[in-house]
């Protein structure tokens, strides 16, 4: 059980990461990756709809039945964010004000869907919400990490106003990396992120393509036993 | 499809099924929805009065006037556009009035509002709204950079009406470097801002009797309405708006 549980961090986190592997959500991964600290609300944003759908789903699978499983789903997940949207609107305000315009994304965030077709529609409760706090996690640091190599390329900075969005203690992570900078326009805008990502993406394959070859040389039968279960 | 243990019986498969599980869904999540919307409403009302409470005072200082703003407010159609004024006041006196105006910026609207006194001195000015390009033209935000309050004290005279430009056309104004677009639309923006004053000035500055209007959080329909006939939107805070959606 314990393993099973190692293997879900494992997947959201790094071997099924939503944007590096999975390459879902995309779309609002371009659209709020212009600095780190947008990237992060986001994030973290979606992972609490992504907890929220993931466990809702997984509760109620012994009812929804597969033929109409799609339609509940979209249901469940755009009253889900339409709650959220509400309740940050009347209490979390500031960040509101930030993040206001992106939450509605959520609903557009194919990953949720995702998470609750491929996952949570057919495991228990304790799993799927595990599940959706860590792919939500990876959904957050590939925004982070698009959003921060997109920042310090275009404007020197990193996680520039994140103390306006998450409250004065987060000033001390606002950093100048590159001072007197007179910015890269292409990293903030649109076409910055494409390139970014293509980059991003390239460097994650660079690095299992190595851990690969070294778990080959290392551990030829753990390996062995690995392609069996894929194979499965 | 289903996990271990779950069973499936017969009934399931009907499409009565499948309407009443899709409908009852719906009626659950709508009813949630409203709830959810009942719960929040007045706060979030008092969140959007809040704000532009806090958008007021910062071009006009809450020091400076005894009244609330946003229940002196006065409407006047301006270039075929109705403009919701508010009106500060220490003892009955008119002292300044706020306004918001929008001009074209380089990505989109961006929505300005003004702090004039009683002589046509701008006291203060904020970009409550814009989509312009981060880390370029955003500058005009006040958290972003100083260049917003270069507009304190000044009026129409004051630089000539022929200096309301950007240095790069010839004016007073700095621009920044890569974002002229931005700077330029927001100055025109002010100058018309100051022309409409100028012009509506006697009405403005009139002595009013006080009036009791309702709080902001009453929606009742007594409430100015604005351009297109809605209620005049408190939400307008610095907010940026991506291009990107959807």
């Amino acid at each position: 059980m314990a393993n099973q549980y190692k293997q879900i961090v494992r997947e959201g986190i790094w071997d099924n990461n939503v944007v590096f592997s999975q390459m879902l959500a995309l779309c609002p991964l371009l659209a709020v990756t212009g600095t780190a600290t947008n990237g992060l609300g986001m994030g973290l944003a979606t992972t609490a709809v992504l907890i929220a759908s993931n466990f809702i789903v997984s509760v109620s699978r012994g009812m929804i039945t597969p033929e109409v499983r799609i339609p509940v789903f979209v249901l469940l997940i755009a009253s889900i964010v339409t709650l959220v949207d509400m309740f940050m609107n009347a209490y979390l305000h500031e960040l509101y004000k930030v993040l206001g315009l992106f939450i509605p994304l959520i609903v557009t965030n194919c990953a949720i869907l995702g998470r609750a077709e491929s996952f949570a529609f057919r495991q228990p409760m304790p799993a799927s919400v595990l599940d959706g706090l860590m792919m939500g996690l990876g959904f957050t640091l590939a925004l982070v990490v698009l959003g921060g190599t997109r920042e310090v390329l275009g404007s020197g900075t990193l996680f520039a106003n994140a103390s306006l969005m998450f409250g004065e203690i987060f000033s001390v992570i606002e950093l100048t990396i590159i001072p007197h900078y007179s910015g890269f326009l292409l990293m903030i805008l649109p076409p910055g992120a494409f390139i970014a990502l293509g980059f991003i993406l390239a460097g994650k394959r660079v690095i299992d393509s190595r851990t690969a070859k070294q778990n080959t040389k290392e551990l030829p039968i753990l390996n062995n036993e690995m392609a069996l279960d894929s194979a499965k | 499809m289903y996990g271990k243990g779950v069973a499936n019986p017969s009934f399931r498969q009907r499409t009565a099924y499948h309407a009443m599980l899709l409908g009852g869904m719906a009626m659950i999540t709508s009813a949630l929805i409203v709830i959810g919307n009942k719960q929040t409403f007045a706060d979030i009302e008092l969140r959007r009065a809040e704000d532009m409470k806090r958008s007021l005072s910062q071009v006009i200082h809450p020091d400076m006037h005894t009244n609330d703003l946003l229940h002196d407010t006065m409407q006047l159609t301006t270039n075929h556009e109705n403009k919701i004024f508010y009106i500060a006041k220490s003892n009955d006196k008119v002292i300044a009035v706020a306004f918001e105006m929008t001009a074209t910026g380089y990505a989109g609207p961006i929505t300005v509002m003004l702090g004039v006194n009683r002589n046509g001195e701008l006291l203060g000015t904020r970009v409550l709204s814009h989509s312009e390009t981060p880390g370029l033209g955003d500058k005009i935000e006040a958290e972003k950079n100083p260049w917003i309050f270069g507009f304190n004290g000044l009026s129409l005279s004051n630089p000539a009406e022929s200096q309301w430009k950007v240095k790069k056309d010839g004016g007073y104004f700095d621009q920044f470097t890569g974002a002229t677009i931005t700077p330029r639309a927001v100055i025109k923006a002010i100058k018309s801002g100051l022309e409409i004053f100028k012009s509506n000035q006697a009405v403005l500055l009139a002595e009013t009797k006080p009036q009791n209007h309702p709080s902001p959080v009453d929606t009742g329909n007594h409430k100015p309405t604005s351009i297109d006939g809605t209620k005049p939107d408190y939400s307008k805070s610095v907010t940026k708006k991506d291009k990107s959606s959807g």
